[in-house]
């Protein structure tokens, strides 16, 4: 027979403004198995706590209802209480009679009634309530780092700092990211190689760090602490144990095709490093479009190469490996400058994208830091930038602004200049975003040191004709309309999320919004952290994001990842589901609905010998949702802490009082 | 094929070498018309402007008359397919409206007729394919722009069937005939339309900025599917050239009516010499046609 | 130009939102639909201005000015607004709303088109050329206008003297007669 205490908490005057906390004590004592009920100011303070533990002591309580607030405000609290005076903290429920009753109510007669009911059916559940303990998972102390631009390499550089092992995982032929595209960066004008490199070097020496480039994440199974991936090293087609970085099959490569770095602008190989201060130094073989792979001819890169590198047999491997935490760093993909027809739509050659700028004026781009019209190479005189385009643009379904277009517009204002004072800078703006250190006077020098002349509207048309662009906007400040005959234009593009974000965010089994940017935990005191326990975010892939803020959640990031590999253990919550494999006919409906992956089919050995099939919670990941519990028609499957038998006994409380 | 004849106002009028042009093709190319009994005017720019009700009463009624001949809406005019289009649209969209109109007309309550533009029928649906297998003149490559106009390109998620900035669908037809539309990016510019008669000057000067980019482009001629563009880049060409100081000599053709040259038909046929500016010189110098 | 902001003078921008059945308050005034307006060159006050003297509440210099008369609504500013607003329907619903007030004095000539053109589509079923333009010439006090452009069309066949009679015409006319001068919305 339970012995119950009820504890009922007047919150000051928050509850206790609108329900009659003196009676509700009162009549809830006249529950079956309840030995003491009383009030209490704040029952969470330290008196009122000791209060609880005082009455479990002397009335030797072993069953606890505190009637106060939302249980995600403070179970842990109250858990914690009932833990110290000796008693397993999942036999301590709580009912809300806050949130859920004297915070939306005004009837003091109601509500009253309201805190009553729910405190009884409370009272009925945790006369059910069964002593949980927690599982203690081991922790793998080796992180994963999902993608190598700057994000990843910081979070990679100070996990491995604190002595953990890191695999940093980057799909293109060498690792750098968004940074190894830029000519300078703002508001310092830093060359962007000449601080990247070393970083990127750091990242190869490190001995705690593996790098693996040209390779993908295909699948994440498991959960915190606990995690198995399956990487895919794609076939580089070159031996990297002998490759000496020599160049030497780079130079004699007869294929040209467009080159994805330069976005278009310039041409590389089929055998290729992306630039030339890759980490690895190790070219790859793009198999589309080698003459070997598709016509069976050539191989003058295997005649060249002194050290006999190029494998042509080379296949994708498939590296599975334990990680205990995983850092997501995939950064940001650009939208099309060619969404817009009345920016000609992709019809016009010199109406390029800012990055497709900054690759052109970056001296070891495809242009050798010359600006070229690329329609015909000729020096553009007048340059118009055209910002917001694509963002703050609900026509599009893209409302939210790209937080770095004003900054690195003004940049390629100030570089135009630097580069040919002669020329003629003209922006468009709506406003002017430049919130960071240093920023506001980066942009006010690009038009008072510089002289580029900054248009507030947007544009509402190219044309193009005689080989000139025609550009028609608009300066609201002069309440007219604008026109210039530009030789280029540059439009800055929005950042938007990869594409195949989504993909990835499920693989992952994190959540995504409806720009396909991942979720954080909490937007304003949990940026780095995720529903999904061991996983983080860091740099753009979260939302857009400039380098310093990159660097800076990437340090968030490695520190959420150490505190966890500081741990010696991981106390999994145990409300998690539990299935009775006599019971289950094996139609796997709990399988496909649970959002986590927590329920797997395995293969066990009976002790007669027999190998059976059968299905398995898999404790770690479960969240306790409760989703399988529901859908399970055999009743399979109950949740510890939420049985069928303790909602039904809540249920038939709350309906007898009617 | 068959549809509910909608000339409008201006096919009988200032635009009626355009309906010669139709009616020659259409019976050429075996489309049936058979032209709305007792249609009345859409209200055009006058009804829209100053009584948004009137707007979607005046063509409503001849929607249902279309309606009750059981046939889709063909209107060979921007102007009154846009009225048309968008009375339908609004129709649909707006319960309230729909039954306080059917209340007044004393007819029943849903549209089911399409309306439809010229171009879309003859170009997209009946297709440059089957025309070509009609066609026994060739354009010899003639230099054209096609001007296309803003109203059946905008609102573009109700009226337009191309692309609303860089149509296409009468370049493909010139190109088809044999002649060469150039590139230019004026296609669904405004040209003034209706102000034509109120402020003159503002017309003169967008419709000057449009011939003057065409013939820099290197027409010879513009091709127009849109009787309001015909007339100000036609009629009003002259008092351009004497006000900006600037010959264009570019004659504007209905598509319908180079399309009846491709078919073999005649000068009277398809209403050539009711053009303002003369169209012969130019066929006879390129050998299309001898008067 | 100093604007006296409070609750009554922002009541209107509200009537004004719920009548086109949109929210004004969306414009952040970027300006491309006056970068794009092919008319703009002839306006006082330019689109965007227009949005925003809607947002401050200044009812009497949206009303009064040139720029909702000139307006060809020819969509352009509409069909490229990032916050998709339809700034056309606000030139229609500002400029009906002056017509129905009276005040049409900016642009009498352009609000005496339309007047006409409506009366002679009343009359006849259809326009009628002649009709129009003798009475919009007369009117406006210039007989001549454009006179040798009519002499040259009539001589073409494209100036019609009468229209074909329509049937119907007495319930088209009983139509126009009930509904021209209404308040309903369209």
């Amino acid at each position: 027979m339970a012995r119950i205490g009820v504890f009922v908490c007047h919150c000051g005057t928050n509850i206790a403004g609108t329900v009659d906390v003196k009676y509700v004590a009162e009549e809830v004592a006249k529950e079956k198995g309840v030995l003491i009920s009383r009030d209490y100011k704040y029952m969470c303070s330290a008196p009122g706590q000791n209060i609880i533990k005082d009455y479990i002591r002397l009335y030797k309580l072993d069953r606890v209802v505190v009637a106060s607030c939302s249980p995600l405000l403070h179970e842990r609290t109250f858990q914690n209480t009932v833990k110290e005076e000796g008693l397993n903290p999942y036999l301590m429920e709580m009912a809300n009679i806050r949130e859920q009753c004297s915070w939306v109510h005004k009837d003091r007669v109601e509500a009253t009634q309201k805190a009553i009911e729910l405190i009884k059916m409370a009272i009925a559940k945790v006369r059910m309530n069964e002593p949980l303990y927690p599982k203690r998972l081991s922790i793998k102390r080796q992180a994963l780092v999902i993608g190598g631009g700057i994000s990843g390499i910081q979070a990679a550089l100070d996990i491995a700092m604190v002595g953990h092992p890191v695999i940093l995982v980057e799909r293109s032929p060498s690792i750098g990211g968004r940074m190894a595209q830029f000519d300078k960066t703002f508001p310092t004008l830093d060359c962007a190689a000449c601080i990247l490199t070393p970083k990127m070097v750091d990242v190869r020496s490190h001995p705690l760090i593996r790098i693996l480039t040209y390779a993908e994440v295909e699948s994440v199974q498991g959960y915190v602490g606990n995690f198995e991936v399956k990487i895919r090293q794609k076939a580089r087609s070159v031996d990297m144990s002998k490759c000496t970085g020599c160049g030497e099959c780079l130079q004699k490569c007869p294929v040209r095709v467009e080159s994805e770095f330069d976005l278009g602008l310039g041409k590389r190989g089929a055998i290729y490093i992306p630039f030339p201060q890759a980490v690895p130094n190790v070219p790859v073989i793009d198999r589309e479009h080698c003459r070997y792979f598709t016509q069976g001819k050539c191989k003058v890169c295997q005649r060249v190469c002194p050290g006999e590198a190029i494998d042509y047999e080379q296949e994708d491997q498939i590296i599975t490996e334990k990680v205990g935490a995983i850092v997501v760093a995939t950064g940001f993909d650009l939208s099309e400058p060619t969404e817009y027809s009345e920016y000609g739509g992709g019809r016009y050659k010199d109406v390029i994208s800012g990055l497709q700028f900054e690759r052109m004026i970056n001296a070891a781009g495809p242009t050798e830091g010359h600006l070229k019209r690329p329609s015909d190479g000729r020096e553009p005189k007048t340059i118009v930038f055209i910002q917001c385009v694509g963002s703050r643009d609900e026509s599009l379904g893209r409302p939210y602004c790209s937080k770095m277009c004003c900054m690195y517009t003004a940049k390629h204002a100030i570089l135009t200049k630097e580069h040919n004072p002669d020329a003629q800078v003209y922006v468009f703006y709506i406003d002017i975003r430049a919130a960071g250190k240093n920023y506001e006077e980066f942009v006010r020098r690009a038009i008072e040191q510089y002289g580029a002349v900054y248009l507030r509207g947007r544009v509402s048309r190219i044309l193009e004709k005689d080989g000139k662009l025609i550009v028609r906007g608009a300066d609201t400040l002069v309440h007219g309309q604008v026109e210039i005959e530009a030789d280029m234009v540059v439009l800055a593009t929005a950042l938007v999320a990869r594409k195949d974000a989504v993909h990835l965010a499920q693989m992952l089994g994190i959540p995504y919004d409806q720009n396909h940017f991942f979720t954080e935990l909490h937007p304003k005191l949990a940026p780095v952290e995720n529903v999904t326990s061991g996983i983080y975010l860091t740099g753009a892939c979260q939302a857009p994001k400039d380098i310093p803020d990159s660097v800076a959640s990437a340090s968030g990031a490695s520190v959420k990842v150490c505190a966890l590999f500081a741990t010696e253990e991981l106390i999994a919550d145990p409300i998690t589901a539990q299935l009775n494999p006599a019971l289950c006919s094996l139609c796997k409906v709990c399988q496909e609905i649970c959002p986590f992956g927590a329920i797997k089919e395995e293969e066990v050995t009976k002790p007669d010998g027999q190998m059976v099939k059968q299905m398995r919670v898999i404790e770690g990941v479960c969240h306790g949702c409760g989703l399988c519990v529901s859908s399970c028609r055999p009743g399979a499957l109950t949740l510890q802490g939420f049985t069928d038998q303790q909602i039904v006994a809540e249920i038939n409380t709350l309906a007898s009082s009617f | 094929m068959k549809f509910a004849y909608y000339p409008g106002c201006s096919l009988h009028s200032t635009a009626s070498d355009y309906a010669q042009s139709i009616t020659a093709v259409f019976n050429c190319l075996h489309i049936e018309l058979e032209e709305i009994k007792d249609w009345t005017c859409c209200g055009a720019s006058s009804a829209h402007v100053l009584n948004p009700f009137l707007s979607t009463l005046m063509p409503a009624k001849d929607i249902w008359q279309a309606q009750r001949m059981g046939l889709d809406i063909l209107a060979p005019c921007a102007a009154c397919y846009n009225r048309l289009r968008l009375a339908a649209y609004k129709l649909k969209e707006k319960e309230k409206l729909r039954r306080r109109v059917a209340q007044i007309l004393k007819v029943d309550g849903l549209i089911k007729v399409k309306v439809r533009h010229i171009s879309d029928v003859v170009i997209n649906e009946y297709g440059l394919e089957r025309i070509s297998r009609h066609l026994v003149k060739d354009l010899k490559g003639l230099p054209v722009v096609c001007y296309y106009g803003c109203l059946s390109a905008r609102p573009q998620k109700i009226v337009a069937f191309d692309d609303p900035v860089d149509p296409q669908y009468l370049d493909r037809l010139v190109n088809t005939l044999g002649g060469k539309s150039l590139a230019w990016p004026l296609k669904t510019e405004c040209c003034g339309g209706s102000f034509s008669i109120s402020k003159k000057e503002m017309v003169l000067k967008l419709t000057y900025e449009l011939l003057s980019w065409a013939k820099d482009q290197g027409a010879e001629a513009v091709v127009v599917d849109c009787p309001l563009c015909q007339f100000n880049l036609d009629s009003r060409q002259g008092e351009i050239e004497r006000i900006y100081g600037r010959t264009f000599s570019l004659p504007i053709f209905y598509f319908t009516q180079l399309l009846g040259l491709g078919l073999g038909l005649g000068n009277k046929e398809l209403g050539l010499e009711k053009m303002n500016v003369s169209p012969f010189p130019l066929l006879e110098e390129r050998n299309i046609l001898k008067r | 130009m100093k604007i006296i902001l409070n609750e009554e003078a922002l009541k209107w921008a509200k009537e004004v939102s719920e009548m086109i059945e949109q929210n004004i308050a969306g414009c952040y005034q970027c300006g491309k639909c006056t970068a794009g307006c092919p008319l703009a060159f002839a306006m006082e006050i330019p689109p965007h201005e227009i949005i925003r003297l809607v947002q401050l509440g200044r009812r009497e210099e949206a009303l009064n000015s040139h720029t909702i008369w000139l307006c060809a609504s020819c969509q352009t500013c509409t069909s490229r607004c990032p916050k998709n607003i339809d700034i056309a329907g606000v030139m229609d619903a500002l400029r009906v709303l002056a017509y129905r007030q009276g005040q049409t004095r900016t642009e009498k000539e352009i609000a005496l088109f339309h007047k006409l053109f409506l009366k002679t589509v009343e009359r006849y079923g259809r326009i009628n050329d002649l009709q129009l333009m003798g009475r919009y010439n007369l009117q406006t006090g210039r007989p001549f206008r454009d006179f040798w452009l009519g002499q040259k069309l009539f001589r073409k066949g494209k100036l019609r003297l009468t229209t074909p009679p329509i049937k119907s015409l007495p319930e088209f006319q009983e139509l126009m007669k009930n509904y021209r001068e209404g308040e309903e919305e369209g």
